[in-house]
């Protein structure tokens, strides 16, 4: 595969946390090349690495060995403060427990990255009550998380990390503290995003979320056992699982 | 299906193409591999079985489209019957199960690959299903029928991963001797 159609890019990935008998090996070698446009799921057991995997993916942690490319330029040697804007420049995160800043309204919530990029404070208005439109929110911009359900706050979250149009958007378990409804809000929002091209890289330990992937990739103890690719099936097989026949 | 089209006819006598038109709109996408042709041969089987009498309007060609079919006394008690009836088809897990046992047996593949496998073909399937019924309006009958498909996909999705642990540690067993 051509580098430069690669959003996000993984060679010799490791991780390891601790020291001496106790050291663990949370990403164990790892290659992986996400294609732009490309919506990968990752699944796995809980303490599998997905999640130190999807940090190491945006910067958020540094790899003990190996190198990570986003956006055809590598991350993993860059100081602190050019990690810190290519992570806002570059990459959208969504996290199971939401992080909004509990103190600001939804609407100033998914202005903070594009303010902290550097745009003016009309261009990040606009930007926020398009992207809370988009989501389902408008009539919530001035609400704040505490008086939002669960679904809504992590629709604002998505929201947010959107702010910026990043070339990848990064979620952790983004629907481990959502009911199924709001699961499937969740969802028809990703798959909008799928159909517009965003790259969509989702750690989940939930079927239904990794179902709405192009690819698959299952986690054992730091490494990949298995990568699928889910596209194109097609729908015959719906009207058999029913059993129509007279 | 011949219990499905028989209580259809139970709000009234109606043309086949007409029950056809109901079927699709229930099902949705499920019901997009059906055709008219199938109702039309459980019509007639249910003519011939006398759950259902044809009338045909008087000095018309005779063509199934002119047919109109209506429940008869048996056909009558037959969907009270079915609605009172309670049972569940039978998901056919215990195939999968010995063929997993007899792999394993006779060391002809390695029951975790086709756990894998099989973990696969069902993703594949819940992606399919779930893009339905997302694309279903809030509050389709079709959509709570695929969100039936998809939970049900879930719960199989679940025992792979139980098949897969459990097959696992025999592998690992057999190796540490």
């Amino acid at each position: 595969m051509n580098v430069s159609s690669a959003a996000v890019r993984a060679c010799g990935l490791v991780k390891t946390h601790g020291q001496g008998q106790s050291r663990v090996r949370a990403v164990d070698e790892v290659d992986l090349e996400v294609p732009q446009g490309q919506m990968l799921a990752v699944m796995g057991p809980s303490g599998c690495g997905k999640s130190t995997l999807l940090h190491l993916l945006g910067g958020l942690e540094r790899p003990t060995d190996g190198e990570v490319w986003v956006a055809g330029r590598r991350i993993d040697p860059l100081s602190e403060r050019a990690l810190a804007r290519m992570r806002r420049r570059s990459v959208g995160f969504i996290f199971q427990a939401f992080h909004l800043v509990e103190e600001l309204s939804a609407a100033e919530n998914v202005e903070l990255p594009a303010l902290l990029a550097g745009r003016s404070r009309r261009q990040a208005r606009r930007r926020a009550s398009l992207l809370l439109e988009r989501v389902g929110l408008a009539d919530r911009a001035r609400h704040l998380p505490s008086q939002l359900s669960g679904g809504q706050r992590q629709r604002v979250a998505i929201a947010r990390a959107l702010a910026n149009d990043p070339l990848v958007v990064l979620a952790d378990e983004p629907t481990g503290n959502l009911d199924t409804t709001a699961t499937l809000d969740v969802l028809r929002i990703f798959e909008e995003l799928r159909a517009a091209g965003q790259t969509l890289v989702i750690v989940t330990h939930d079927e239904r979320v990794a179902a709405t992937a192009d690819r698959l990739i299952s986690m054992r103890d730091g490494m990949f056992v298995d990568d699928t690719r889910l596209a194109g099936t097609g729908t015959g097989w719906l009207g058999d699982l029913i059993g129509l026949e007279g | 299906m011949q219990d499905a089209v028989l209580a259809m006819l139970a709000k009234e006598p109606s043309h086949g193409y007409h029950l056809h038109a109901r079927l699709r709109r229930s099902l949705g996408p499920l019901g997009e591999s059906m055709n008219r042709g199938q109702i039309y041969v459980t019509l007639a089987r249910l003519e011939r079985a006398g759950l259902v009498v044809c009338e045909r309007a008087d000095g018309l060609p005779e063509r199934p489209e002119r047919k109109v079919y209506a429940l008869t006394p048996a056909g009558q008690q037959r969907v009270a019957a079915w609605l009172a009836e309670v049972g569940w088809p039978k998901p056919d897990l215990a195939e999968f199960h010995l063929k997993l046992a007899a792999a394993a047996a006779a060391r002809l593949a390695d029951p975790v690959e086709l756990v894998a496998a099989q973990r696969r073909e069902l993703l594949r399937r819940l992606r399919e299903a779930q893009r339905a019924a997302l694309a279903e309006p809030v509050g389709s009958g079709a959509g709570l029928l695929l969100e039936g498909v998809v939970l049900r996909l879930q719960a199989d999705l679940r025992w792979l991963d139980a098949c897969e642990r459990a097959w696992s540690k025999v592998d690992d067993e057999v190796e540490g001797g």
